[in-house]
């Protein structure tokens, strides 16, 4: 549709529709909004209850492993680069692309894995969501993180197998990254506050 | 995801006509028919909230006698319907009313938009908001009644069966609640994006109608605030399942934690409904005049303002509640300071209407009565967000007839200004005036002999949840005053009849609604009454020239200035 470009006071009328950003990036965005608020909605709400507590973690309660979540936390933090690198591919070719996002995707699952096993010791260990405020808090924003990291690997998965067909749009690909990012730039909080 | 790249006049479902048959309008993504089912929805859920406030007003004016159409009211019954009522006006009929069926019908008609930029995760809003509804009706009929530990959900009451008696109602109550997040989250994004990316071309920021960015900003504050609530309700929700303690003391629980949690929300959530009804009231009041809307910029500023400043006045709900003195100061201050935004905005509607040829309809009834309204909520408001007041009021029925002097006129006052404003072009049908006054008429001066009498007894003393004030020696004496009330809600609920009475007669031979019946200026009244699927032929979507308020120009024939004319005409 073309508009007449008239003017008023000065004013000349576009001649379409403007966009801020993509319609999928900007809704990703503000959903993110909403979960950076609930992370820190659980984070603040943790802190709480460390303050209050005369000795945490409980002392019959097993220690978090802090070297192996480093390690596993730096997995993420690089699986989140190989996105970016993802997407800067994207601008030279979309051929170039499937390398770095496979990456992504691929230690995005090393990530969940290895929290899975951390927990399936974990709850060996004696630290389950009911044994203490402690252990509840840790299964609680832990599990958050984790249900939120499968729900953007699938995202991912999705993005890769339209990649594969040739059907992923650019915008696409960003609405996914926008959420990853998220999840990948929230585990450091979680992790200095829960861990640490 | 697959559907977010969509652009907005892509989306397939144009190619068909509107929904086919009663389960068509469940799967329509039009969002005409997603704002009514949200409508008739509210309305539905306002009439129950509406008989429960009936119910349990009966047993406080004659207690233990049978109430008409209910029977003997026992003091578990009484807890849940004192509970439920609050949390259906506000989840179920405040904020599906006002934001949800208004926004979606509204925003797209407003800026000029065939639809929502995500019109199948708008549909995927409704369904969620249905299922929500039934999982609250639901959870006041399963085994130990429902949930009676008050809208506001206080552990250790909530989150223990031991304590509140009803397992399955306390439970689906959390889960009902939760899953009417979800749905107003998944229509505040499309809100926010249908607001920024697809306005008509012409439209800049400072064109929008003001409804819709009060609209939107008030989306923008829940999403801002119901994380940490989110955060809450699944602690809650595992406290009350899985046995973990997150508020239990005994474990290392915190019980008020969830008090900030559930403020952190509950206190914007007080202004995420204020705001629409702020920008019905600023557009009606702005056609009714027939004057510019004074301070547009201003108005908008404020609505920020307001929004920045919610989010530090939480802890005025728990200046009992052992929190530390100096907290207590601070949340003072900020709850006083938060009065001056709020009256800047009514002044802005004053200066409006100063000077205008006021013509008095009924929206505009309702948009003035609104003002006058909130406006003795705002005040009594100033007693209770000062700590050292509220250490006397705080839970009693002062607080109550303060909170429905503010909400009452922002859900109830508010729905009707917008419904009959806008009903013209929903339905194609004009409303009769002459019952719309009787109608006001009955339900504002009842609604006004309902309340006073509950600041009197507040005043006095009189706590809120109690089931018979008669146990009471110093507070049974005031039995007249709870019958006045009572009898004032009967008369309102009575006065609603008016309005069936007046909708069954539109429906039936109302006069048909031109294009523009209030000689408004904004976008909507350019489509046909009522607006076809896809709001305007795809060849004639409107353009933009100036802004929304042009009214009473100098120089000009006719006494409004619709947006869409494009100046070269008057030349």
């Amino acid at each position: 549709m073309t508009a007449p470009s008239a003017s008023l006071a000065g004013r000349a009328v576009q001649a379409r529709r403007q966009q801020v950003l993509p319609n999928g990036v900007l809704g990703m965005l503000v959903f993110v909004l909403t979960e950076v608020m609930l992370f820190a909605g659980l984070i603040s709400a943790h802190a709480i209850a460390m303050a209050g507590a005369t000795e945490w973690p409980p002392l019959n309660q097993p220690r978090l492993p802090v070297v192996v979540t480093l390690l596993n936390t730096v997995a993420l933090l690089v699986s989140g680069g190989m996105l970016a690198w993802a997407q800067r591919a994207w601008r030279r070719s979309s051929q170039t692309v499937n390398p770095p996002l496979f990456g992504a995707l691929a230690l995005g699952l090393f990530f969940v894995l290895m929290q899975g096993r951390e927990w399936v010791a974990l709850i060996r260990e004696g630290l389950t969501l009911t044994s203490s405020t402690y252990g509840g808090f840790f299964y609680l924003i832990v599990g958050a993180h984790a249900l939120h990291a499968l729900a953007a690997i699938l995202a991912l998965a999705w993005a890769w197998r339209r990649l594969a067909v040739g059907r992923l749009a650019e915008a696409q690909l960003a609405t996914v990254a926008v959420f990853w990012y998220f999840v990948v730039l929230v585990w450091p909080f979680i992790y200095i506050r829960v861990y640490l | 995801m697959a559907t977010t790249t969509v652009d907005a006049h892509a989306h397939d479902s144009h190619a068909h006509e509107g929904p086919k048959g009663i389960l068509g309008y469940f799967w329509s993504t039009d969002h005409k028919v997603i704002a009514q089912l949200y409508l008739w929805t509210g309305m539905f859920m306002a009439l129950i909230g509406g008989l429960m406030a009936y119910v349990f007003r009966m047993q406080l004016a004659f207690p233990g006698k049978p109430v008409p159409g209910f029977g003997v009211v026992s003091p578990v019954e009484y807890n849940a319907l004192v509970t439920n009522h609050g949390t259906i006006m506000i989840f179920w009929v405040a904020m599906p009313v006002l934001i949800a069926a208004f926004g979606n019908f509204l925003i797209p008609l407003m800026i000029g938009a065939d639809d929502m930029v995500f019109p199948r995760i708008n549909r995927l809003s409704y369904q969620v908001f249905l299922l929500s509804a039934i999982v609250i009706l639901a959870s006041l009929v399963v085994e130990g009644g429902g949930f009676g530990g008050a809208w506001t959900a206080y552990p250790p009451l909530s989150a223990n069966p031991a304590y509140n008696l009803t397992p399955l109602g306390a439970t689906l109550w959390v889960v009902a609640v939760a899953l009417e997040f979800v749905a107003f989250l998944l229509g505040g994004i499309n809100f926010i994006v249908t607001l920024m990316n697809a306005r008509a071309p012409g439209m800049k920021a400072y064109d929008i109608p003001m409804v819709c960015w009060m609209i939107v900003i008030a989306s923008i504050l829940f999403m801002l605030s119901v994380g940490p609530l989110i955060a809450g309700a699944v602690m809650l929700l595992f406290d009350q399942t899985l046995g973990t303690g997150f508020f239990n003391p005994a474990v290392g629980g915190d019980p008020i934690l969830w008090q900030h949690l559930f403020w952190f929300f509950g206190h914007p959530e007080v202004y995420v409904v204020l705001l629409p009804a702020i920008g019905v009231t600023v557009d009606i009041v702005a056609t009714f005049s027939r004057r510019k809307l004074f301070g547009y910029r201003l108005l908008l500023y404020t609505a920020v303002g307001i929004g920045v400043l919610s989010f530090f006045v939480w802890a005025h709900h728990q200046f009992i509640a052992g929190i530390d003195p100096r907290m207590a100061n601070i949340f003072t201050v900020t709850t006083l300071l938060i009065s001056i935004p709020v009256i800047e905005m009514f002044f802005v509607v004053f200066a409006t209407m100063y000077g205008g040829s006021i013509r008095l309809t009924v929206p505009m009834l309702w948009a003035l009565s609104f003002l006058a309204e909130f406006m003795i909520g705002g005040m009594t408001g100033i007693y209770l967000g000062s700590s050292g007041s509220d250490i006397y009021l705080h839970d009693t029925y002062f607080v109550l007839a303060h909170f429905h002097y503010t909400f009452f006129p922002i859900a109830i006052i508010g729905g009707f200004a917008a419904f009959t404003y806008w009903f013209p072009k929903m339905y194609g049908k004009m409303l009769d005036e002459r019952l719309g006054k009787i109608h006001f008429w009955g339900t504002i001066i009842s609604f006004n002999f309902i309340f006073i009498p509950l600041f009197i007894l507040g005043g006095l003393g009189q706590h809120r949840r109690i089931y018979n004030f008669q146990n009471f020696p110093e507070l049974a004496p005031y039995q007249p005053l709870r019958v006045v009330a009572t009898t004032a809600l009967v008369v309102m609920l009575l006065f609603q009849l008016v309005f069936f009475w007046n909708l069954i007669k539109s429906f039936r031979r109302g006069v048909p609604a031109p294009k523009n019946p209030w000689e408004s200026n904004t976008l909507e009244w350019t489509a046909d009454s009522p607006p076809p699927h896809g709001n305007w032929p795809p060849d004639q979507m409107p353009v933009v020239y100036r802004g929304p308020y042009e009214y009473g120009h100098p120089g000009r024939e006719s006494d409004f200035w619709p947006q869409n004319v494009p100046p070269a005409r008057e030349a």
